[in-house]
């Protein structure tokens, strides 16, 4: 057989990099190469391509091998797959990175892999390409390396220094699916791992009693993913199980992956559509957990199935079944209370604060602060308007909810 | 009416010049025309500018910043609004922060359209390498932007490209950055832009990490719409992808079950026959290593890791604390915390070394709460201590301390399984479900919670008890 052509290899180890959600590449240092080097970072990212998946390409998202040697049933890669395979070469992932990010492309690198012989030899290989780029090439843009669990703590430092993010995916919801699952991995050690970048990023922060900046440590933080829809895990145990990590490793983002059927999928698998909406919903639910002050318990008890509606979103759905705590009055309420309003975002209470010391905020506004007065108007009340019976109304959750489906007749 | 012509290029700084100027000199926003390069003359002649008047003219940081962003945008009444807001800033400092106020509403939604668009520039723009003329490589882009932005968007180009030659050319002009300085030219015809081969590969991504299974165009034409695609040679591709899709689908569901690989077998059975045996263990090294993956009670899926305990395996004092908090559960290690602080404080004020101690904790898992980035400390409950007493048991076949330290009432009720109250067990020997004697003390976790004066008291008691433990040892040696 001919050796596989660069383009045929980024063809196959592309197509296996795309169940990974993250594209992130915002929030790490500062930097740019106007003292050498190519690249710029720091700041918001920038998503320089849309697919039509509706996920943005932000960073080259590639696997160096999709050689595995574990066999995790939700995975494309596994080794029981009859997936095509093929291998890059460091040199050849340095080369995409640099001419894709000279043409500005991308913001850098996202570097995945599956396990090659061994968890340490698989992260020493992927760390080399991040030393190639960094030091032999004077790379600044991000780079995004998946570290593997179970490697050695040492190859975790190094991948620290060069990386601006590093990822462990806890891949599953729940301890238990994935133990069935994916039989290779372990969960204590998937955790373990968090909590060592945890420390090591801490450790970075310090100064030593020299006043010495310790060398910087994967800046822009670590990240997680869990597949949603592969095991019975309802949307309370998710967001549970994210509220977990969130309050213990310190990390920026969990990622929900909707399980989509993969070529070769596994027997135990279900083979639905991807939970599309149910994956939107619980990326509103997490949202609503970082920036709007609710917890796991409180989002995923508005439904007594424990899942999200997928017909409203978590916050309205909320508010509909606590209306006790509406009408909310706009002039006087505190900025925790606004925050728990539907159709009030995190920047329409920030101005809604600034407007009110300028005097009386009305309805208009409100719509022209950017509220979405259509949901907000059963929960508040105004010098202008009040909701009246509203809130209250039996039918409230029938006005938000888009209209049942006419069936077709056979 | 006075008539201020604004250049091309440097018209913020042109504008800010004026309009101080005018406005110094007292004249209202209707007096003056604002007039780009290519406004048309005006009908009946205008009146030049003129030299500054008497009064202070001054704007806050935060407006000169909004009015910079504003001066890129399309919209010829930019100027006047800017104007108007500069003058009604003089006498009234507060609408500027009213975001109800419609004036600062209408350029706030103008510096929003002049954001987005210079975001969407620096992430459309696309480089096609051109032919180098010296050492430094050489790329060229053309792009369409919908408001007058190449002074505002060039500076983020020159910091990220600053080792090779590029030229970004719109139709408001052209931005050359050659040998490290930027230039700005008047407005030329579309350039030639070679065939590029890493395009092809870019293509190649393109298609291949598009999921076909979940088809959201939506999202993508409202981060990328379509008025940009004609420059975007990606785009191409997308109609195929799309009409593709089902197929592929259909595909990956067919392609499933297929026969695995020859060797997937032997390496899973490797892999497989690498893993913790489940025997009995013999030594604390292997007990450890089977309690990492413990799964006897429900605190393994929150905590990080099981926190075996820690020290001497022929001590023969042995201590027992409660369940690991956050920072033991993090590092894995047993009384590393604040109270594990204390504690090692106390040990060596009693003449105890920690290092010749077993110290170790009834539960071996942490239990805690979520709360936004923090973990508050719950104590685990009857059940989760007698599950992990399987454990402590294990741990105390195999070491046979001769003397036993409770700390707190969870380490007294794992050890005696009396859960009673603990003020008056404190300082007493107790027997152990094996046997061995026990002296119950107050966890460390206590003094730290407890107000001063019945701290100090406490902590007293526990140096006494640690004491009482020193001499039992001295005189069972």
């Amino acid at each position: 057989m001919a050796p596989r052509t660069l383009q045929q290899k980024l063809a196959i180890l592309s197509d296996a990099a795309k169940y990974d959600a993250s594209c992130a590449s915002s929030g790490t240092t500062r930097r740019d190469s106007r003292n050498g080097g190519l690249g710029s970072a720091g700041g918001s990212g920038i998503c320089h391509a849309y697919t039509p998946d509706g996920r943005c390409i932000s960073l080259l998202k590639i696997l160096m091998t999709n050689f595995c040697i574990y066999d995790c049933a939700y995975c494309v890669n596994r080794v029981s797959s009859g997936v095509e395979r093929a291998r890059f070469s460091p040199e050849e992932v340095v080369i995409l990175t640099l001419e894709f990010y000279r043409r500005n492309m991308i913001e850098g690198l996202f570097l995945s892999s599956g396990i090659i012989r061994s968890p340490d030899q698989t992260m020493t290989d992927i760390v080399r390409i991040a030393r190639m780029l960094r030091v032999d090439h004077g790379f600044k843009g991000y780079i995004h390396l998946k570290t593997i669990p179970d490697a050695a703590p040492e190859l975790l430092a190094e991948a620290g220094l060069y990386a601006d993010r590093l990822s462990v995916n806890v891949e599953l919801p729940q301890d238990a699916s994935l133990r069935r699952l994916a039989p290779e991995k372990r969960p204590e050690t998937i955790r373990a791992t968090m909590a060592d970048l945890r420390l090591s990023r801490e450790a970075a922060r310090e100064r030593s009693h020299t006043g010495k900046r310790a060398p910087r440590f994967a800046p822009a933080g670590q990240s997680t993913q869990m597949i949603v829809g592969a095991d019975a895990a309802t949307d309370r145990d998710i967001l549970r199980s994210a509220s977990g990590l969130y309050a213990g490793y310190d990390l920026k983002r969990v990622y929900y992956s909707a399980f989509s059927p993969i070529p070769e999928s596994s027997a135990v698998l279900p083979l639905v559509k991807p939970p599309l909406m149910r994956e939107h919903r619980l990326y509103q639910a997490d949202w609503l957990m970082r920036f709007y002050g609710f917890d796991a318990d409180e989002i995923g008890a508005a439904h007594p199935s424990g899942n999200l509606d997928l017909a409203i979103d978590p916050k309205l759905a909320w508010a509909l079944a606590n209306r006790a705590q509406f009408p909310v009055d706009v002039a006087r309420a505190p900025r925790e209370l606004l925050l728990r309003v539907p159709g009030f975002g995190t920047k329409s209470v920030s101005r809604i604060l600034a407007a009110r010391r300028n005097g009386a905020v009305r309805y208009a506004d409100l719509l022209r602060m950017g509220a979405i007065m259509s949901k907000a108007r059963a929960f508040v009340t105004l010098p202008d308007w009040r909701p009246g019976g509203l809130t209250d109304s039996a039918d409230l959750r029938a006005r938000f909810a888009p209209p049942p489906e006419q069936l077709q007749l056979l | 009416m006075i008539r201020v012509d604004l250049p091309r290029f440097g018209r913020f700084e042109a504008w800010r010049q004026a309009a101080r100027q005018l406005a110094s000199a007292g004249f209202a926003p209707h007096e003056v025309t604002w007039a780009d390069p290519d406004t048309p003359a005006d009908l009946f002649g205008a009146a030049a500018l003129p030299p500054a008047g008497p009064r202070d003219v001054t704007a806050s940081t935060a407006f000169l910043s909004l009015a910079r962003t504003v001066a890129s945008h399309s919209d010829p009444e930019r100027w006047a609004l800017l104007y108007g807001a500069l003058v009604r800033a003089q006498t009234d400092r507060r609408f500027l922060s009213n975001p109800a106020d419609p004036l600062m509403d209408r350029l706030q939604r103008l510096a929003k359209s002049v954001r987005r668009d210079v975001h969407k520039m620096h992430a459309f723009v696309r480089f096609h390498e051109l032919p180098a003329t010296g050492p430094r490589r050489s790329f060229g882009a053309w792009f369409q932007p919908d408001h007058p932005i190449l002074e505002a968007a060039t500076p983020f180009f020159a910091r990220r490209f600053a080792d090779m030659d590029w030229l970004i050319a719109t139709p408001e002009g052209v931005a050359r950055f050659t040998g490290g300085t930027v230039r700005f030219d008047p407005p030329a015809p579309r350039p030639d832009l070679p065939d590029d081969a890493s395009h092809d590969l870019w293509q190649t991504y393109f298609a291949n990490i598009f999921n076909p299974a979940r088809v959201k165009t939506r999202a993508m034409r409202s981060e990328m719409p379509v008025k940009y695609w004609k420059n975007l040679p990606e785009t191409r591709l997308i109609p195929r992808m799309l009409a593709d899709a089902p197929q592929r689908v259909q595909a990956m569901r067919d392609a499933q079950a297929a026969v695995a690989p020859s060797f997937a077998g032997r390496v899973t059975a490797r892999l497989r026959a690498q893993s913790p045996d489940e025997a009995a263990p013999q030594t604390l090294d292997q007990a450890a290593a089977q309690a990492a993956s413990c799964t006897r009670c429900d605190l393994c899926h929150t905590a990080s890791r099981t926190v075996w305990g820690e020290g001497d395996p022929a001590a023969a004092l042995m201590i027992v604390g409660e369940a690991p908090g956050d920072h033991e559960d993090l590092q894995g290690r047993p009384f590393i915390g604040p109270a594990g602080q204390l504690l090692r404080r106390e040990l060596a004020g009693a003449g105890l070394d920690a290092g010749r101690a077993w110290l170790t904790n009834a539960v071996k898992h942490f239990k805690f709460t979520p709360r936004g980035k923090r973990r508050l400390h719950q104590n685990p409950d009857r059940a989760e201590i007698r599950h992990c007493r399987w454990w402590l048991d294990l741990e105390r076949d195999l070491l046979r301390p001769r003397l036993t330290v409770a700390l707190g009432a969870t380490a007294a009720f794992a050890l005696t399984d009396d859960a009673s109250a603990l003020t008056p067990r404190r300082g007493r020997i107790e027997t152990a479900l094996d046997g061995g004697p026990v002296l119950v003390t107050w966890h460390p976790s206590l003094i730290l919670r407890l107000e001063a004066g019945r701290a100090g008291q406490a902590r007293a008691e526990l140096a006494a008890d640690l004491a009482l433990a020193a001499r039992m040892l001295a005189d069972a040696a």
